[in-house]
């Protein structure tokens, strides 16, 4: 049952050869022995699945069912869940039972789907490797002595592992692509401002996103249509008529422009990498697809214009974590100001520090139009390549990550190293625009290669066409990592 | 662009979070590499570009002016540190 995917799960729950307790029992038995082997999820509350299981039969009974009806469905812990512990991988958090469901949890409940737990992340969300966690780091299934990737880890490795049919992730830089790509899962950043971003713990709301994570595209596909959305609660959130995401899948991929840019294919990529994309490209062409060279001059400012705009949203939104109203307050202080300054200096780990610090800086007297500013105009120059690219090119392809899965602790003191894990993921992000991942192979030491596939804006239901296609005709995404079998 | 001790010092009481003079100086070592990567932007020419802060050439949605909450401050206060009489109580400030 485990290896199920949330369609196939969904067929059988709609068929009633099983109950969603009995699929959330199977589940969450198997997250109490493997969990503490991969570290995925921060809180498992079995008595509010096993409720909310029992609430979803009950709506089948009455012939309310829906898709997601009774799909176990892992939340990164960075979505506020009325009643449950919602940490986002921080100390600052660590006693916050959220008094509120973010916009996503509530679409998530309304069909009846089952929270199967919150997931391990990087804290508050800054990382691409799942080791900042105040709750320690999340290993890959694949091989546990290496990263999952990040931020959305947690929620990776619980797909990878089969802990769960599907997750909710959110990506700011890469964040859910690069760890499904890490583990040799699917996941999608859609196009800003498709999903709400109520009650996701922000980080850089000019970037921030939340998306669907599963093994297949199809999958995606019905957790997006759950999770999209106009939600008046976000002010960036599109008002845009609703979608179908599951109407093109079957949809003939003959005559698909697929544009390459020369920069992702540049010096920098893995050997192994390079290799498992090229051969997910020869496939295309099979499927009828035409491939065009294409460039991206812009890309290389990418990562540094990022590390401004990025940290300076951060330090704006994480400085309501003050001790007052919610989350730690320091035991010892002299006086307000002291209560801050310990409060977080207690509460945040050194990456988040960091990154507050360079954001504080960059928009400080002085500075603000030398960096902030400046990199606010090269993000409409990297956003402008994209818009030029798409003339020549239905979506672009190229590997999501420069690497496999690199070793716990391998980049972790060197920010600069880890950084550039998101080299060919957070130019989508400043553009706005739809990105997602898809498992393509595996280098030589059996670690997963992901296929990064961006479109233009709002063509989701395009790409998950292009990927389902892909899938129907390669077995990538029904590989398992060894040792996820319970004794 | 020389980053220095002051500057991080200036940074994290503008941050409000408290540094030793160690942390300090570990803090600065990291943003000394992380400005090399950021000082890659400075040679470009930006000239005659508009900042981009989003994707869509959108403007903030207006509504109407109701009241459209309900009163929950109870709940909202529930997970707080500490609190009387519906206020958040903070330690006094000290000039």
């Amino acid at each position: 049952m485990h290896n199920a995917t949330v369609n196939s799960l969904s067929a059988a729950l709609a068929a009633k050869t099983l109950s969603s307790v009995e699929a959330t029992r199977h589940f969450l038995s198997r997250i109490k022995v493997l969990n503490e082997k991969y570290r995925c999820f921060i809180t498992v509350d079995e008595e509010q699945s096993l409720a909310q299981a029992r609430a979803a039969d009950r709506l089948r009974a009455a012939g309310r069912a829906q898709p997601l009806t009774g799909v176990p469905i892992a939340q990164k812990d960075i979505f506020c869940a009325k009643g449950w512990l919602t940490t986002c991988g921080s100390k600052m958090l660590s006693d916050f039972v959220s008094p509120y469901d973010a916009h996503v949890v509530e679409r998530l409940n309304a069909v009846g789907a089952v929270n199967i737990g919150k997931t391990n992340m990087d804290e508050f969300a800054m990382g691409s490797s799942s080791e900042t966690s105040f709750y320690g780091p999340v290993k890959n299934p694949w091989n546990t002595a290496a990263v999952p990737g990040g931020s959305s880890g947690g929620s990776a490795a619980a797909v990878a592992a089969r802990l769960t049919p599907g997750a909710i992730g959110t990506d700011t830089g890469g964040s859910i692509r690069q760890p499904a790509a890490l583990t040799g899962i699917a996941g999608l950043k859609p196009s800003y401002g498709v999903v709400s971003r109520y009650g996701m713990i922000a980080f850089a709301s000019s970037l921030d996103q939340g998306g669907p994570m599963a093994r297949t595209a199809d999958d995606l596909a019905l957790l997006l249509n759950v999770m999209a959305g106009h939600d008046a609660r976000d002010s960036t959130s599109l008002d845009r008529p609703a979608e179908d995401y599951t109407r093109e899948l079957t949809r003939s991929l003959a005559g698909l422009r697929i544009g390459l840019p020369r920069e992702f294919f540049a010096a920098g990529v893995a050997p192994d990498v390079a290799k498992a994309v090229e051969e997910a490209v020869r496939q295309f062409r099979q499927l009828g697809c035409e491939t065009v060279e294409i460039t991206l001059p812009n890309m290389g400012l990418s990562v540094p214009v990022y590390y401004v705009l990025a940290p300076a949203e951060a330090s704006s939104n994480l400085a309501r974590f003050d001790g007052v109203r919610y989350g730690h307050r320091a035991s010892g202080y002299a006086d307000l100001a002291d209560m801050y300054r310990k409060t977080r200096a207690e509460g945040f780990g050194e990456e988040v520090k960091r990154r507050i610090l360079i954001g504080t800086y960059v928009l400080s007297h002085g500075y603000y139009d030398a960096y902030y500013l400046r990199a606010q105009k090269l993000r409409r120059r990297i956003a402008g390549d994209f818009v030029e690219a798409f003339r020549k090119c239905d979506v672009i392809m190229g590997p999501t990550s420069p690497t496999t899965a690199f070793r716990i602790g391998e980049r972790a003191g060197d920010p600069v190293q880890m950084y550039l894990s998101d080299i060919y993921t957070i130019a989508v992000n400043l553009a706005g625009l739809p990105g997602m991942s898809i498992p393509c192979g595996f280098d030589g030491g059996g670690l997963p290669v992901g296929l990064q596939i961006i479109g233009n804006y709002f063509q989701e239901a395009r790409m998950l066409n292009v990927a389902h296609q892909y899938q129907l005709a390669t077995d990538w995404h029904d590989r398992a990592p060894p040792g996820i079998e319970l004794q | 662009m020389a980053l220095g001790l002051d500057d991080v010092k200036r940074v994290a009481q503008l941050a409000r979070i408290e540094i030793s003079d160690a942390g300090a100086e570990l803090v600065l070592r990291d943003l000394v590499r992380i400005f090399g990567l950021i000082e890659q932007m400075q040679a470009v020419d930006v000239s005659g570009i508009e900042p981009m802060a989003h994707g869509q050439d959108i403007v903030l949605r207006l509504r109407e002016d109701v009241v459209t909450e309900s009163d929950q401050h109870a709940l909202f206060q529930s997970v707080a540190p500490q609190v009387e009489a519906g206020l958040y109580l903070v330690p006094k400030v000290i000039e």
